[in-house]
């Protein structure tokens, strides 16, 4: 993998690119430690905090677009964290300049929309502080020029994730989804924590620069170990098999936090993580290999799971997974498929995060009924949440010409190029994301109403609508943009290196036109039995296909047998252990300084004169002691 | 007929202490003639000026003027970067605590009336206050610069009770529980008498052996030890035990916990920072300026004194029951970690990393220690401080900012990462195993543990127990208590995460020394 070489002492908006960390950093610490001092005027401050880090983030991009090719890998030297072992600093490049655009873009629009989504909410600067602390934390993972800093902001995505899904917690869903995603995240973050030390001990280094160096020195094996590791991570935080099952839960959490963090930017963190570790993964190929593994098996069981979901956002959530998964196939690919992963996660980000607050344009207007058996022909109620919903739609399939259609190709080509087992499976999941997501779509707004009595949908407010607006002229528009004469490949070049032919765009190849049909025949499917026929509004019993995927394919009870159960012995034997031997042993020791304790503290009388005593003593010993050694 | 040279006095070098000792003069001219409801109103800005001033001395002297080459005062006072640093250090806390001090409630209205008599009632009613307490801080502050600066047993006499004095004194105008509060004041006093002697006999002894009071001097005089041993040997163990005595280390730290309850807790704050800073700097001096040369002697001594000082901190500690004393203990235990370092300067090769992690820890310990004795001050019941510990159950859910600001100071304490004390620790500790006394790093590293586990409990406490029905009440704190309290965590935070810059400064300091 061929990259340029790291530039220090970086000047300009790139040198001040920590400002982007910094600012909703602050409007996170002044929102938080104000209190209800600052209701008035919360959400305000945590808009103009985003909009601020997004301002630095475009004025980074357009200096770097400044500068020749060699050049675009800037360091920003902040501290020395830990002596000797992690200097704090930045890596501006384009790689993660484009996640900085993405985040600090997509969430600010989210952020302006949130105003309107939580306006009746009381906590609603509760929430506001902890979007901005996300974005911080995000920035932090995306631009740290470290392993150390970059776990530092997954560990913080990571809480803020925790308390956004857990917002409403007085709903106790709510509260145990954030739990399941905080516990399931944790085996992922464990493997990455071991990842990062095995990192160190192999290279001596934690710093991006100096470990990709000489990445490809180090002994197969650990670097194996390491790939896997860091997959292991990446799986936890991107919800990717068999680490998947908290992100349905997630979506307990306020529906702007759906489109933010677990579909738009967080989850994409994992592809990231195997992006930017491209050096590693490309001198393990066997760990390379896991990944695309991991990444089909994620994409058809997401697709699979999005099929029966009757829950709007757990449907879209599905969805999510599914195409994570291309992403994550994509990043598997080595240097052909990192652009298509990253135009993918782009152009998701848009379509998904369209969608998500779309569903949750729908629910407001519907008192946050999120059954799609009780919704129907709403296209007429709300044009806008509507139309824009619908061009989401058609880029997540894949039609032609919008943004979907460019990135997924390209992914499906380039897998086809590497492995043409690969493509095939992400061909036929390309059929199924035509079938299921036109459900949610003629389920949703077409069909009879089916709408509860007392529902009165109506058009959201502008500042909802206006996002909407933004995000759907992104997913129809971006795509082309950044595919055609291979633009985002060549700019993240210098960042992940190129492969050593340059891929042409072939409509008319014999995947793409599979795919095509076969998503014509899923959206077919869709509308012969949720656009025409009666949707029932109890779900039937269906067949053991729909129950296995209406289950998340049994990965709850997967879970539960293999781990929780076991688990939960295992801590009944480590309690009895604990009780009895261990306790004992610490009991005992505790009451032995407990004891110890006790004794000494009638030392301490009250009185002066024994204090004066024990003074004298003490300088006699001290004297003595003293005498003693200058004989010695 | 002999000329009598005239001294020549450094005051550039000298001007933030002078300036402190100015202050403290103006001080009581106007207890002596300004009327009496206007003192207050000028006390206070007299004081935090002075303050602040000394402290922006300092700053001159290392960013402008540069940090100077030899002693001032004709060797009797020595302005090096160590002594810069402890200034910059004793300013700060100082003023940090005189915006404590400033919350009236925490003191007598007249220090002379009997306790419950008709008398105190009448001071009371009157609204009096006594506004002494500014003066006698800033001569407590005064001694304590004079302190670690001294490079003369003699001058470090005279600071010890320049500083010592009006502490006695402050310790016992607390406001509420007046008699454990009195007896405080004289149990210190006693004590503090007692160990000055022991400290000026051991002054004689070393002069004796040296034929000079000068630190160098007495470093110059180390090689020709001829016959003169004992003189030496008793000396430095009565100038260490009166040294020992003023940070508590064991045995002689009996008085630490009496003390520190008793007195108001805005001056326990000062002692607990300002006084153990100077103490460290002053038992810096003697050990390693004068008897450096000498360490092969004292250092057994004081790996034992060390051992003991963080073991019964910390033991003592588990059972305490009252949230003062805790402290007051865990303040010894500290005293410990920190003679761990002292002891790591003695090996020559890695004097200068010891030497900077303990500058660096005064200033991390001190603020915290501040911030958590702020916090003791507004939890209140009708006695005034909810002092007993079981008053403190629930409190986390009645005031959780409060109560997590302080498990905040309580997780510092105990040295967890991400926290100001984490890097504090890491510094001495580091430079002690690199120093060779690893022994000693186990053992308080154990110590530690053992520390722990009385700051959790707290923190158990206070967030997993029910509150009682008729808990105290947490008082909306003035503006300059939820200064401080903010201050402290603040600097906590910043010097947990960004470690770096101080510990250069501290760097810088430990390498700016011109003696020895």
């Amino acid at each position: 993998m061929e990259t340029a070489e790291i530039i220090q002492g970086a000047g300009g908006a790139i040198g001040a690119s920590w400002l982007m960390i910094a600012l909703p950093l602050l409007g996170a610490a002044i929102l938080l430690l104000g209190g209800r001092r600052t209701n008035g005027w919360g959400h305000l401050l945590g808009v103009a905090m985003s909009l601020g880090a997004f301002v630095v983030a475009v004025l980074s991009f357009v200096q770097m677009l400044g500068l020749d090719d060699s050049r675009r890998r800037q360091a920003v030297e902040l501290f020395d964290f830990i002596p000797g072992m992690v200097k704090m600093g930045l890596l501006i490049d384009p790689l993660s300049i484009s996640f900085a655009l993405l985040i600090t873009g997509v969430g600010s629009l989210i952020h302006i929309y949130s105003i309107g989504y939580m306006s009746h909410d009381p906590d609603r600067r509760r929430f506001f502080a902890y979007l901005n602390l996300f974005v911080a934390a995000m920035l932090l993972l995306v631009l740290a020029d470290n392993y150390v800093g970059l776990y530092i902001g997954w560990e913080g995505v990571g809480l803020a994730s925790y308390l956004l899904i857990g917002f409403w917690q007085h709903k106790p869903s709510a509260a145990t989804a954030a739990k399941k995603a905080f516990i399931v995240n944790r085996v992922g973050d464990f493997g990455l924590a071991i990842g990062i030390f095995t990192i160190w001990t192999t290279f001596g280094s934690v710093a991006y620069g100096p470990v990709f160096e000489v990445a490809g020195e180090a002994d197969q094996g650990v670097l194996t170990a390491i790939g896997l590791l860091l997959l292991l991570g990446a799986c936890g935080k991107s919800a990717q098999l068999p680490l998947q099952s908290w992100l349905l839960d997630a979506m307990e959490g306020p529906t702007p936090v759906s489109a933010l963090i677990h579909a738009a930017t967080m989850v994409t963190a994992g592809v990231y993580l195997v992006v930017r570790s491209g050096a590693i993964f490309e001198a393990a190929s066997t760990a390379q290999f896991v990944v695309t593994i991991v990444g089909v098996a994620t994409l058809l069981a997401g697709a699979i799971i999005g099929c029966a979901k009757d829950d709007i956002k757990k449907a879209l959530a599905g969805s999510t997974m599914s195409q994570i998964g291309y992403m994550m196939l994509a990043a598997g690919l080595g240097p052909v498929g990192y652009a298509f992963a990253i135009a993918h996660l782009i152009t998701h980000g848009f379509f998904k995060a369209n969608m998500f607050l779309g569903a949750g344009s729908v629910m407001h207007a519907m008192n946050d009924e999120v059954d799609m058996r009780k919704y129907g022909g709403l296209f007429s109620v709300m044009k806008v949440t509507a139309i824009t919903f619908g061009i989401g739609y058609l880029a997540i399939i894949g039609f032609p010409l919008l943004s979907g259609y460019f990135t997924k190709d390209g992914i499906i080509e380039s897998a086809m190029h590497v492995n043409p087992v690969l493509g095939w499976l992400a061909v036929a999941g390309a059929g199924i994301t035509g079938f299921y997501m036109s459900r949610v779509m003629f389920m949703t707004f077409f069909g009879k109403r089916r709408w509860a009595p007392d529902a009165h949908p109506h058009e959201s407010p502008a500042v909802m609508t206006i996002p909407l607006v933004i995000l759907s002229i992104g997913s129809v528009f971006l795509g082309a943009y950044l595919i055609l004469g291979n633009r985002l490949m060549l700019f993240l070049a210098p960042a992940v290196g190129r492969p050593a032919d340059l891929p042409g765009f072939h409509p008319f190849s014999a995947p793409g036109l599979t795919t095509l049909a076969l998503v014509a025949v899923g959206a077919a499917i869709a509308w012969a039995k949720y656009g025409r026929a009666e949707v029932p509004q109890v779900a039937p019993r269906g067949s053991f296909l729909t129950t296995f995927a209406r289950r998340d394919l049994y990965g709850d009870a997967l879970n539960e047998s293999l781990f929780m159960r076991p688990g939960q012995w295992l801590t009944r034997i480590a309690v009895f252990f604990d009780n009895r031997a261990v306790d004992g042993l610490v009991n005992g020791l505790a009451a032995g300084i407990g004891g110890t304790s006790g004794r000494m503290r009638r030392l301490q009388n009250g009185f002066v004169r024994s204090y004066a005593l024990s003074i004298l003593f003490g300088a006699a010993m001290v004297v003595g002691a003293l005498l003693y050694v200058g004989t010695l | 007929m002999n000329d009598i040279a005239a001294p020549t006095i450094e005051y550039g070098q000298l001007a933030p202490m002078l300036l402190v000792f100015g202050a403290a003069v103006l001080g009581v001219l106007v207890e002596a003639f300004a009327p009496r409801y206007l003192r207050r109103s000028i006390h206070i800005p007299l004081t935090l000026a002075a303050l602040v001033g000394s402290f922006a001395l300092v700053l001159v002297q290392v960013f402008v003027s540069g940090v100077p080459t030899s002693p001032a005062a004709m060797g009797a006072v020595a302005v090096d970067g160590p002594t810069l640093f402890l200034w910059g250090v004793i300013a700060a806390l100082a003023f940090v605590s005189v915006l404590l001090i400033n919350d009236e409630d925490n003191f007598v209205a007249q220090a002379a009336a009997v306790p419950g008599s008709a008398d105190e009632e009448d001071a009371e009613i009157a609204g009096f206050s006594q506004t002494e307490v500014y003066p006698l801080v800033l001569f407590a502050v005064g001694g304590m610069l004079l302190f670690t600066a001294s490079n003369d047993l003699l001058i470090m006499f005279v600071a010890l009770e320049v500083m010592s004095l009006p502490l006695y004194l402050l310790c016992g105008l607390a406001r509420r529980r007046r008699l454990l509060s009195q007896e405080a004041a004289v149990k210190y006093f006693l004590l503090g008498a007692f160990s000055s002697a022991f400290f000026l006999f051991g002054m004689a002894m070393v002069y004796g052996f040296a034929g000079s009071v000068g630190l160098s001097d007495i470093n110059a005089a180390l090689p020709n030890v001829g016959g003169q041993e004992p003189l030496l040997v008793l000396g430095t163990a009565l100038l260490g035990v009166g040294l020992l005595f003023k940070i508590g280390a064991a045995p002689f730290q009996a008085w630490k916990p009496d003390v520190y309850q008793g007195a108001p807790t805005p001056i326990t704050a000062l002692m607990a920072s300002g006084t153990l800073v100077a103490a460290f700097g002053a038992l810096l001096r003697v050990f390693w300026v004068a008897l450096g040369n000498f360490d092969w002697d004292w250092r057994p001594v004081m790996w034992g004194v060390a051992i003991l000082t963080m073991v019964a901190g910390a033991i003592l500690a588990i059972t305490q029951t009252d949230i003062k004393r805790m402290l007051a203990y865990s303040s010894i235990a500290h005293a410990g970690f920190l003679l761990t370092g002292v002891i790591a300067t003695g090996a020559a090769e890695q004097n200068r990393d010891a030497l900077s992690g303990i500058l660096f820890y005064l200033l991390v310990y001190g603020i915290t220690t501040v911030g958590a004795f702020a916090i003791v001050t507004m939890v209140r019941d009708a006695g005034g401080e909810a002092g007993h510990l079981s008053r403190w159950a629930g409190l986390g859910k009645r005031s959780p900012m409060l109560a997590g600001v302080f498990a905040f100071f309580l997780l510092a304490f105990a040295g967890i990462p991400l926290t100001s004390g984490f890097f504090g620790k890491y510094a001495v500790f580091s430079a002690a195993v690199a120093g060779g006394v690893l022994p000693l790093v186990l053992v308080g590293v154990v110590s530690s543990a053992i520390a722990a586990f009385f700051y959790v409990r707290v923190i158990v406490l206070m967030f997993f127990s029910d509150p009682a029905a008729d808990g105290p009440t947490v008082v909306g704190p003035s503006v300059g208590t939820a200064s401080v309290v903010a201050v402290a965590a603040a600097a906590t935070v910043v010097l947990g995460v960004f470690p770096e810059p101080m510990l250069d400064l501290a760097d810088k300091a430990a390498s700016a020394l011109f003696v020895r």
